[in-house]
């Protein structure tokens, strides 16, 4: 069957197989191997991408039920070489080790700084408790995520020399 | 690598064509909804179907949360998040939020559905005992109209339902009474597994009588239960923790657990006392603040 979706602004479309799952989908068929594959059932959450902005194990969805869907994928974050504050944040934190969790962190954190600029230790904890880190004791983590929660308040609240009512509508929309 | 054995893949544009699709193809068919118990199944091949119908365009008719007088309707494709998220369900039953928060995990509460979490009917299955705890009636759609059943009609057995290989639910009613409060407790091995043993409790007050209360538990058997004894034996009764000891014994010596990698049948015997005694109170507790 033909399945058409978009994968980080751009449209794709590609002849598969109903069964094929979206996470084979975007590394086997598109080459984005950043999304990670790891336990199969549900559980570990490395396989996370966004589907319309909403963090979704990929393992347990069918790339025909993206279809028609925007995805986001880790590749996705950078924009115009500019990485996402959370991506710093995990460098500036030490957020990973091996890395095998972290496409599916930062999905998920993504989200909830998305949703929640401004998230306690616990709801940051609650929002990755679906997904498993076998490196960190997931504390650097929890603090990578505060890191980039403040980084984007600041890049907030720096606005306001260069242009008054954009800052004011930007910390508005924030809150 | 798990792969489902192959099959063919259509999309629902409306419940009728879901339905007459299923008409046509009988049990070689299956809805997929959030996909989240259906899919894990067809991977490990202990589900196979030559057809996949995808319902997840028809959110939009069948995912609401409607609050009438009376009752509160919630439509199939209600997600676990939006249940979770809902402050009106809150208000009117806290149960909702206390199971929804301990169901799964924030990612997988993105997709899965009260349908589907009815539908999969696993004897574990956390919103099964919160339907029968809150004795709400589900609406099964065929080809010939609409027909209502109660959550003991809709539960067969374990993973079997009342709804037909031509049919779908498509919505849950809950009936809405004065002076009530509920409340759900969870023993789990880990954050977001699923639970060793729960239990559902609601109650109504008349004056500092109660009125009715309701009980239900899941994983203790083939399917949730309701525990019609512990009703009557609340019925016209001032609450009191010798009240909630009483029913909590009920509920250890009417369940059947059996022992398995989540504990032995006597721990989960012990915590269907506990989490009824702790359920019960703490719904009474949640009237009182309320008042
Ligand atoms: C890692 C993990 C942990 C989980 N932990 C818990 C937990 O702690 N507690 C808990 O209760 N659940 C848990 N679940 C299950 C989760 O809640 C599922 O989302 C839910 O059981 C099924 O909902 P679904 O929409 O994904 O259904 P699907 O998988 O899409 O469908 C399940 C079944 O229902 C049928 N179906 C779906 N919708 C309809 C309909 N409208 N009419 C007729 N048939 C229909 C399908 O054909 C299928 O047979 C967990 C799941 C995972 C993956
Ligand atoms: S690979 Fe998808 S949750 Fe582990
Ligand atoms: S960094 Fe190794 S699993 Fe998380």
């Amino acid at each position: 069957m033909q399945v058409t979706m978009s994968v980080n602004g751009a449209e794709v479309s590609r002849e598969i197989e109903a069964r094929l799952l979206l996470v084979h989908f975007l590394r086997d068929h598109l080459g984005l191997t950043g999304t990670h594959w790891g336990c199969d059932t549900s559980n570990c959450g490395t396989c996370v991408v966004l589907v319309d902005d909403e963090p979704v194990k990929s393992c347990t969805m069918l790339a025909a039920m993206a279809g028609g869907h925007d995805v986001r994928t880790v590749e996705g974050l950078e924009q115009d070489g500019v990485l996402d504050p959370l991506q710093r944040g995990f460098m500036e934190c030490h957020g990973l080790q091996c890395g095998f969790c972290t496409p599916g962190m930062l999905m998920t954190t993504r989200a909830l700084l998305d949703r929640n600029p401004d998230p306690t230790d616990h709801e940051i904890r609650e929002a990755i408790s679906g997904q498993i880190c076998r490196c960190t004791g997931y504390a650097t983590i929890v603090r990578s995520v505060q890191w980039a929660a403040a980084e984007q308040a600041g890049i907030r609240t720096s606005l306001p020399e260069q242009d008054d009512s954009r800052a004011s509508s930007a910390v508005g929309g924030a809150s | 690598m798990q792969v489902p054995a192959p099959f063919e893949y259509e999309r629902a544009t409306s419940v009728d064509q879901a339905i007459g699709l299923l008409d046509r193809l009988g049990d070689t068919a299956r809805l997929v909804a959030g996909g989240h118990s259906l899919l894990p199944m067809m991977k490990l091949r202990l589900a196979n179907f030559e057809y996949l119908i995808d319902i997840n365009d028809l959110s939009d008719v069948l995912g609401y949360i409607t609050v009438e007088p009376t009752q509160i309707r919630i439509g199939a494709m209600a997600r676990h998040r939006e249940l979770l998220e809902s402050a009106e369900l809150g208000r009117a039953f806290p149960i909702f939020a206390d199971a929804e928060k301990v169901i799964a995990d924030p990612v997988v509460r993105n997709r899965g559905t009260l349908g589907g979490s009815l539908c999969q009917a696993d004897p574990s299955e956390d919103l099964s005992a919160v339907c029968t705890t809150l004795n709400a009636s589900c609406v099964i759609r065929g080809r010939d109209g609409d027909r209502v059943v109660t959550m003991e009609e809709f539960h067969r057995g374990p993973y079997e339902t009342a709804v037909g290989d031509a049919e779908m639910l498509t919505e849950v009613r809950f009936p809405l009474r004065p002076n009530g409060a509920s409340a759900y407790e969870k023993v789990e091995r880990r954050a977001g597994d699923w639970a060793v043993v729960s239990s559902g409790a609601a109650v109504w007050l008349d004056g500092d009588v109660i009125a009715d209360a309701r009980v239900g538990l899941a994983a203790v058997g083939p399917n949730t239960a309701g525990l019609p004894e512990i009703s009557a034996m609340l019925t016209g009764q001032r609450p009191s923790e010798e009240l909630y000891e009483q029913a909590g014994i009920i509920a250890a010596r009417s369940c059947n657990p059996v022992t398995d990698m989540r504990g032995s049948e006597e721990y989960k015997r012990h915590l269907a006392k506990e989490l009824t005694r702790r359920a019960l109170r703490r719904s009474v507790n949640r009237i009182n603040e309320g008042s």
